[in-house]
């Protein structure tokens, strides 16, 4: 009896579908492929800048521990400082004032359910290229919405400029006298999609989710203060978006947990169906080593 | 006859290349050994002063330093000033020595001088001073190992040291020598870039962290033919290991301008985020610069007429006592000092010195609330090369860190009260 009950029990658990087998036959049989949207996190991969009298944010920096030597014979590993918001990464709805007071709004209270969602891509590369304070509008969206369908309730929509390929980092950065100089969504856009389209949140590729002139805007930093006023996040820092369909691939994106953190570098994965894939062009490579 | 024509003096000129099949000489110092009453000559030394013993009780002048009066016993014995004007009375030719540093730089002019304020010295003789018996005027000087030596200059006119082939090594004369200035962003660190370039620094390495932040004037620098750009963050370990790498092995001397001023105290700042990043560049940026490039410098210390010979600190007055509304500031800078302290240390046995600058405020944006007077960076800047080509450790550029040193001297929890306040 017992051994029978023993088989029973064995039968049953191999008929629980196995997970890790189902995703690796999906990316062996090609027909999903996984796609890495991280920087490297490095010393010289450039923090927001802000005015020098404000806090500020630390750059990512390690120190050795031990490098299989007289501080520890067989082992090598670093200490690391960095803040928050570094490299790529996500931000929290405490991370802006319009967020402070929502319930379950730092990194170690977020629903996990909300790690892994679709992801929108629009493309804006061409329009990033030829203005780099270029401003995602709702006609844009509009338009991609009759190309590719309504944005999904809870979807990421990601803003692809093709700005991580500028792997200068003064380039990245692009500073001058009247501050930054970088591409972003308009205002209205950002209400658009959190008021008709109730979005997970919006990704970028360059440092921040707002435009780099984004402080002159009402309100300014709308993406911050939009988004993360009504419970949504960001991502930022992003890379390999040209490699991402319009519509169709799933983001696994999970912060760090930390107390009451307002945002955490992170991993962000893509899984993208092979049909959906684009495939990187041979000589282009991510931004970082 | 025109000044300077006929002496024996010569400019430094551009050493040749190293032959690189010739083992690297070892450094090698002259003795170092003084008494604990002996250093006090060297500490007035250090800040380019030459000060003997003067009895309290009877005023007889001492020489040499000794523990009580050569005339009355007392052990009351005070450091103080001389103009070391004298005569020289007789010199010699030192043909032949036992001692290693002094056998390899043969030969020494030495004299003994009757100074006029009546006690008679042995001194190095410079090369421009005339035949003895002669005027001349006794300056101290420190020696590679860091200890203080006198030497007799003509009594009137400038004599500089790197003018004699033998003392100039108790210089740290830029002429013709690989400079690293580590942070050239700032308005210091273009400043001290000019004038090195003015003092015919033969290369002129910058240090740029940040290179995203465009400066105009360190944009400018492009045009000082030997300056050049390369990357460096003294708050990155991996970026100074770099650099150290790449230039660690030729770099002569390195003005540590990198600093990081913010103007908080304890109280009107949360938090320790700025006071970190305080640390990070004034305290552990030191640590990081020496921990990778001092044992560059230490090797070629005796590398030809081109060895390794400096390391120059920009501290701050603040350094000394705290400066309450600059009160994290000053106490990264204490940091730094104290450091400063451990390497040259550790510097010295290679004879490679270290000299600390002392400035008070600067003008710039962060003692923008500071009431003149202020140093321009350029003044600092001309401190820094000044010392390198005289023979001192220890400078306090300006009106405000001359006064604040002479308070401390004279009762550092005086200076203390004083700057927290508690004086009108």
């Amino acid at each position: 009896m017992k051994a029978a009950r023993q088989r029973a029990k064995l039968k049953a658990e191999n008929a629980r579908p196995d997970l890790s087998r189902l995703l690796r036959g999906l990316v062996s049989s090609g027909g999903v492929s996984l796609v890495d949207l991280t920087q490297t996190l490095s010393p010289d991969f450039p923090p927001i800048v802000l005015p020098p009298e404000m806090g500020q944010c630390r750059p990512f920096r390690m120190e050795e521990v031990s490098r299989y030597d007289a501080r520890g014979p067989a082992w090598y590993w670093n200490n690391l400082s960095f803040g928050e918001h570094s490299g790529t990464h996500f931000d929290a709805p405490i991370h802006w004032i319009s967020g402070r007071d929502l319930p379950d709004n730092a990194l170690d209270a977020l629903p996990v359910e909300h790690f892994i969602a679709p992801a929108c891509v629009i493309d804006c590369s061409a329009e990033a290229k030829a203005d780099a304070d270029f401003l995602l509008t709702v006609r844009h969206l509009a338009a991609w919405e009759k190309r590719y369908g309504r944005i999904p309730a809870g979807a990421w929509v990601l803003m692809r400029t093709d700005w991580s390929k500028r792997t200068d980092p003064v380039a990245y950065q692009n500073l001058d006298d009247t501050g930054q100089h970088t591409p972003g969504p308009d205002p209205d856009c950002v209400r658009f999609l959190v008021k008709e389209r109730d979005v997970l949140g919006f990704g970028t590729e360059t440092i921040g989710t707002d435009a780099g002139q984004a402080a002159h805007f009402a309100p300014p930093y709308p993406c911050h203060y939009y988004m993360h006023g009504a419970g949504r996040y960001g991502l930022q820092c992003l890379c390999n978006l040209d490699r991402l369909p319009a519509i169709g691939a799933l983001l696994i994106a999970a912060p760090l947990k930390i107390l009451e953190g307002s945002g955490s570098p992170l991993r962000v994965l893509a899984l993208v169906p092979q049909s959906g894939l684009k495939r990187a062009h041979p000589l282009s490579r991510s931004r970082r080593r | 006859m025109i000044e300077g024509e006929g002496m024996a003096t010569e400019r430094i000129k551009q050493p040749k290349r190293k032959n690189p099949i010739l083992r690297t000489r070892l450094p090698t110092l002259p003795p170092a050994a003084r008494s604990r009453v002996a250093l006090g000559l060297t500490a007035a030394a250090a800040r380019g002063r030459f000060e003997l013993q003067v009895c309290r009780d009877c005023g007889a002048l001492q020489y040499p330093p000794r523990e009580v009066c050569r005339t009355c016993l007392s052990h009351r014995l005070l450091w103080r000033v001389q103009d070391g004007r004298g005569e020289l009375i007789t010199e010699t030719v030192l043909r032949a020595a036992q001692e290693l540093f002094f056998r390899e730089r043969l030969p020494w002019r030495v004299g003994i001088v009757r100074l006029d304020a009546g006690v008679n010295v042995v001194a190095f003789v410079h090369e421009s001073v005339a035949v003895a018996p002669c005027r001349v005027r006794i300056e101290a000087a420190l020696d590679r190992a860091g200890k203080a030596v006198l030497i007799a200059v003509p009594e009137n006119g400038r004599s500089p040291l790197s003018d004699d082939r033998q003392l100039r090594e108790m210089t740290c004369d830029p002429r013709g020598r690989k400079v690293l200035v580590t942070d050239g962003k700032s308005a210091l660190g273009q400043a001290v870039v000019r004038a090195l370039a003015a003092a015919s620094a033969d290369l002129i390495w910058i240090g740029e962290a940040e290179p995203w932040k465009k400066i105009a004037g360190f944009a400018a620098l492009h045009n000082v033919p030997q300056a050049k750009a390369l990357p460096l963050d003294v708050t990155d370990g991996r970026s100074v290991r770099e650099l150290a790498g790449e230039i660690g092995g030729k770099v002569d001397i390195i003005i540590n301008t990198a600093d990081y001023h913010r103007t908080f105290g304890i109280s009107n700042r949360r938090g320790i985020e700025t006071a970190q990043l305080e640390m990070d560049v004034n305290y552990f940026g030191l640590l990081r610069l020496a921990q990778e490039f001092a044992p560059a410098l230490k090797a070629r210390a005796a590398d030809g007429p081109a060895n390794a010979i400096a390391w120059v600190n920009v501290l701050s007055i603040y350094a000394l006592e705290n400066f309450p509304p600059h009160g994290t500031y000053s106490a990264s800078k204490a940091a730094a000092l104290s450091l400063s302290q451990a390497l040259r240390a550790e510097l010295r046995p290679a004879g490679v010195r270290v000299i600390n600058l002392f400035p008070g405020p600067i003008d710039d944006e962060w003692d923008q609330l500071v009431l003149p007077p202020k140093l321009s960076p350029a003044a600092v800047a001309a401190a820094a090369i000044e010392a390198l080509q005289g023979s001192v450790e220890d400078v306090y550029p300006g009106d405000v860190a001359q006064d604040w040193l002479a308070r401390y001297l004279e009762s550092p929890k005086t200076l203390e009260r004083e700057l927290a306040g508690d004086a009108p």
